[in-house]
């Protein structure tokens, strides 16, 4: 066999297998669908998505996921309020104000918060947070919205803080030194150049933690109450869509109109994450920085 | 001009502070860990299996499971990870089907842990007709870890230098075995680094082996891939939740918890040694 042929060959073995991601993701979607779609048979697409009565082992069933997809977003929506905070400003303050060795102890530190298993915070959650709230709040239950959401907050943290820091860094120095030869103080360098330069990749970062609070499940399965309705308040229990499937996938009889429910809740959150996931990409690929005279 | 200067330091004040909360947060967290859980942990607990109804004995089944899970995990993404990040960082040229190619990786990387472990219950369990074992679960982990492993080999691959590349193919060695001989042993630690995390996150995960492999408790060590395992983060989770004897068996749940922490941030830590190693020694 000729050389040329020989690398040829080889060259697309390495395209088919750098393929599989994208075979992957297909496969995801044809099971998703395969197994979600029939539910559809039995109730319609609309009562689905926003029939708030998710009774899915009663006699006649209720099959409305709207109470959980609400459940979902406002979970990750008050995890977000502290988490984007939180991991723009930690980020920020490593990228440009830290000294040196704080920085070397800090970004370990985040690493170490990213790798926790979410069961372990779950478990926190339910073992230590949930009976110190129901005693100091006098609450019916601590396993509610706020509980949850601050530990979903604390698994946005480091996807925030390092992707931000990540696109704080690469702001280009000259930027820096242009701002501080105008006479500018550190603080209006950050605030005016520095994170405006960022904002694409900042905002990446904020689209992708809420991306992991929103499909994290053990968390929300273990702490959030599992109460399928409208929650009145912050104190209420609520049940985001992965802990719905999590906890009921076990019980739903095989390939019953419950098993095909639960798939295409699978559905709706797939697609939720992709689309968190899409402009993220397209965020960061459109206002790309190319240099200097792009700004 | 003075309100300029508190303005600043007022803004690195609460930069300060955030930092200082997400670092106390996480150490509080496991200084509590490690003292609530290191009295369950002795001998008799890593190494046999529960007893009376998992309220007493050890973790050992569970222990092994995980560690079987995480094998098969690495073994199923890590060929497929090299080999797309080959692909990707030495002969792509930027076009759209690299770009296709990315944006696949990306998603991939976004899609929930529970969908995945839909996913693993439809394909391996259902259509393919596994059942809930070591095999299906280690396959869905796999899939899971496949974007992690595949962002550090490029990012390791990327990193050596241009010149090297050219140096062998200036010789009359052709592409496949610069590559081979020339840029993987470079890149080599990189990717070491990525797995090791690739499989930190495999040890670790609950919701993709809820219905592919994890079981409730088994007395019987599994024995071949097709049986069902016991895993350390299910069994947290069982325990936590399911049963009559929760605040029983707080202890045991503890010291579980600190055997998973532990295992997950020591291999975690391997990981950031190594990179941290690398990037102070690297010869170029």
């Amino acid at each position: 066999m000729s050389r040329r042929l020989k690398e040829i060959i080889i060259k697309n073995v390495f395209l088919l297998v750098a393929l599989v991601s994208i075979i992957i993701l297909a496969l995801i979607i044809a099971f998703l669908f395969s197994e979600g779609l029939p539910i559809f048979n039995v109730v319609s697409v609309k009562d689905f998505l926003f029939g708030t009565e998710w009774y899915p082992t009663y006699d006649p069933p209720e099959f409305g996921i709207g109470a959980l997809i609400f459940g979902s977003f406002v979970v990750t929506i008050f995890a977000s309020v502290l988490a984007v905070p939180l991991g723009v400003l930690s980020a920020i303050y490593i990228a440009e104000i830290a000294p040196p060795l704080i920085k070397e102890i800090f970004k370990p530190v985040v690493e170490l918060l990213a790798g926790l298993p979410s069961v372990v915070l779950g478990f926190f959650g339910m073992a230590v947070l949930a009976p110190w709230m129901q005693e100091t709040f006098d609450l019916p239950t601590g396993l509610n919205i706020v509980n949850a959401s601050l530990l979903l907050a604390l698994m946005a943290v480091p996807t925030i803080s390092s992707i931000s820091e990540d696109a704080l860094y690469s702001v280009s120095q000259e930027f820096k030194e242009a701002s501080y030869a105008l006479g500018a103080t550190r603080f209006e360098t950050i605030t005016r150049v520095i994170v405006p330069a960022a904002l694409s990749g900042i905002s990446t970062a904020v689209i992708l933690g809420m991306a992991r609070a929103i499909g994290e499940t053990m968390v929300v399965l273990m702490v959030a109450g599992g109460a399928a309705a409208i929650p009145e308040s912050i104190f209420d229990s609520v049940r985001p869509m992965p802990a719905s499937i999590a906890a009921e996938m076990g019980e739903a009889p095989f390939r019953s109109d419950h098993y095909h429910a639960l798939f295409a809740t699978g559905i709706v959150l797939f697609f939720l994450t992709l689309g968190f996931n899409l402009i993220a990409d397209y965020v960061s690929h459109k206002f790309k920085e190319v240099g200097s005279a792009t700004l | 001009m003075k309100w300029r200067y508190f303005k600043q330091q007022l803004f690195f004040f609460i930069s300060r502070l955030s930092a200082l909360i997400i670092a106390v947060t996480i150490g509080g967290f496991l200084i509590y860990i490690f003292v609530n859980g290191i009295g369950a942990i002795n001998w008799e607990f890593l190494t046999q299996a529960p007893r009376d109804s998992m309220t007493k004995g050890g973790i050992m089944p569970a222990i092994l499971g995980t560690f079987y899970l995480m094998v098969g995990a690495l073994i199923t993404a890590l060929p497929l990870g090299i080999a797309s990040a080959i692909y990707l960082s030495e002969y792509a040229k930027e076009g759209p089907v690299i770009r296709i190619i990315r944006i696949g990786v990306n998603c991939l990387a976004g899609v929930p842990s529970i969908v995945f472990g839909l996913f693993g219950l439809g394909l391996f369990v259902v259509f393919l007709h596994f059942g809930s074992c070591i095999l299906s679960g280690a396959l869905t982990l796999g899939f899971l870890i496949l974007p992690t492993i595949i962002g550090a080999s490029e990012e390791a691959l990327k990193a050596v230098p241009q010149t090297f590349r050219e140096a062998s193919l200036g010789l009359g060695v052709s592409k496949w075995h610069t590559i081979l001989h020339v840029v993987l042993p470079n890149a080599l630690p990189g990717i070491l680094t990525g797995s090791i995390l690739g499989i930190g996150r495999a040890a670790g995960e609950t919701a993709p082996i809820m219905f592919t492999a994890a079981a409730f408790f088994t007395a019987k060590l599994p024995t071949s891939i097709f049986d069902e395992v016991m895993a350390l983060p299910y069994h947290v989770y069982v325990l936590a939740t399911a049963g009559t004897h929760i605040e029983e068996t707080r202890q045991i749940q503890y010291g579980t918890v600190l055997v998973l922490v532990g295992l997950v941030l020591s291999i975690d830590l391997i990981a950031i040694v190594i990179r941290s190693y690398i990037r102070k020694r690297k010869r170029w």
